[in-house]
């Protein structure tokens, strides 16, 4: 189907550098949002109740939404005629550079709403700041996410209390969910060196503004919950650097399987 | 009338797949027609939600009404900004939903401002009953929450604001 994204027409107007940070930039975030929407989609037909599995279903096509536009607008910054199919079904796991948050497990339910709550807060404050990027592209990106992933935080918000506040049983896996989870949010707001020069150049925000909303939108949740936080955790990261955890090779494996077994095919 | 005027109105009998009481005027989809001179057709459309799978849709819909008419060389573009609000939605437009069963958007309890404030009150599109709940944020395509009437008890979709 040839529908496509109208050209941004300022990046022709980019320095060769600008265009490759842009390019990684956008890269990243495609990947990020595409990885968790192929988890969020895994509970397709396995919901706990009809309700909560087409809400995942829901918040999955969001991110891949999210995700389409995001490796559209990275072609055309990087150029080189591919398209949004090539960078999506094409490139090896340590190309990617989601944080590894985003590529876990989906777990029980329990764990699945914990790793989204985590992300949606992040993802939500970021493009709330992404919208007034100098950048066109990024910008109407993020104006256009922004408004669903407002939908995606209330749910995961609502699911956290609703669980830590719940059943004995609910509690217990909850906070099981966030005493394994909570070492993969620290990257989040790591940032990596195209990160950190675009955040110079204005072009994106800087994460150390971003953190303290997050922060205090998660512990008024968690507090709401009953839920207790760990403390004095050793970060994980890697993922935005190309560092995996063995878990994304199988999700790729699924992924990109048509691609790989039949070259080039379209719907 | 202009050649884009009556492109204009053409498009009008293209509609919403999901929801086919909507055209993609109603909707607010439909955001520019350009006819250059060598005849191409430029049309101009932006997505309600990002992963709208509808759109697609709409696009060989766009292309097809236009070429039964006369038109054979079009293309459709996407464009995102300014993103697709529900304020867009014609009046007309939400008359219409409400008489097809589908409640339509009353205020933008997406916000981030709203994040637990209180539910909105959704009128029940079949017996007009405010007396309402809400199942799920999340129904049957991604611009729909999903409700029930304490009322009469029917089950209904709500069109859910989004600005």
């Amino acid at each position: 189907m040839d529908l496509h994204h109208t050209p941004t027409a300022a990046v022709q107007t980019y320095s060769p550098e600008l265009r490759a940070l842009l390019f990684g930039y956008t890269l990243q975030l495609a990947d990020t949002s595409l990885i968790l929407g192929h988890r969020l989609s895994e509970w397709c037909g396995h919901g706990p109740i009809l309700e909560q599995d087409l809400a995942m279903a829901n918040i999955a096509l969001d991110l891949i939404g999210e995700t389409r536009s995001l490796y559209q607008y990275a072609a055309e910054l990087e150029g080189k005629g591919h398209s949004e199919d090539d960078l999506a079904y094409l490139r090896e796991a340590v190309d990617y550079k989601n944080p590894l948050l985003v590529e876990l497990p989906n777990g029980d339910f329990g764990d699945t709403v914990m790793r989204q709550f985590l992300f949606d807060g992040f993802h939500l404050f970021l493009l709330k700041e992404l919208q007034n990027s100098p950048d066109p592209g990024l910008a109407a990106i993020a104006a256009k996410s922004f408004k669903e992933a407002s939908y995606h935080l209330k749910w995961s918000s609502e699911w956290i209390i609703r669980l830590g506040d719940g059943t004995e049983e609910s509690k217990r896996r909850i906070q099981k969910a966030l005493a394994n989870l909570w070492r993969y949010s620290g990257e989040l707001y790591t940032m990596t060196q195209t990160e950190q020069q675009l955040a110079q150049s204005e072009f994106i925000p800087d994460y150390a503004t971003l953190q303290p909303q997050w922060d205090a939108h998660v512990a008024r949740v968690f507090a709401e919950a009953t839920l207790e936080v760990p403390q004095n955790v050793f970060m994980q990261q890697g993922g935005k650097t190309g560092r995996h955890t063995e878990h994304l090779g199988y999700l790729l494996t699924e992924l990109q399987y048509l691609q790989r077994a039949y070259p080039g095919l379209e719907w | 009338m202009t050649a884009e005027e009556n492109i204009w109105k053409l498009l009008e009998e293209v509609s919403d797949p999901e929801i086919p009481v909507l055209s993609i005027l109603d909707l607010g989809v439909l955001k520019k027609v350009q006819v250059q001179e060598n005849g191409k057709v430029q049309v101009t459309i932006t997505p309600t939600y990002s992963g709208c799978p509808a759109m697609n849709t709409i696009a060989a819909d766009i292309k097809l009404k236009l070429l039964a008419e006369g038109y054979p060389d079009v293309a459709v573009n996407l464009q995102l900004s300014p993103a697709w609000t529900t304020d867009w939605l014609t009046p007309e437009g939400k008359r219409k939903l409400e008489d097809y069963g589908i409640a339509p958007p009353v205020e933008p309890e997406g916000d981030i401002h709203a994040l637990f404030g209180r539910d909105t009150v959704v009128r029940c599109p079949l017996c007009t009953s405010e007396n309402t709940k809400l199942i799920s944020q999340f129904g049957s395509t991604s611009c729909k929450a999903h409700y029930q009437c304490e009322n009469c008890l029917e089950p209904f979709d709500y069109f859910k604001c989004l600005k």
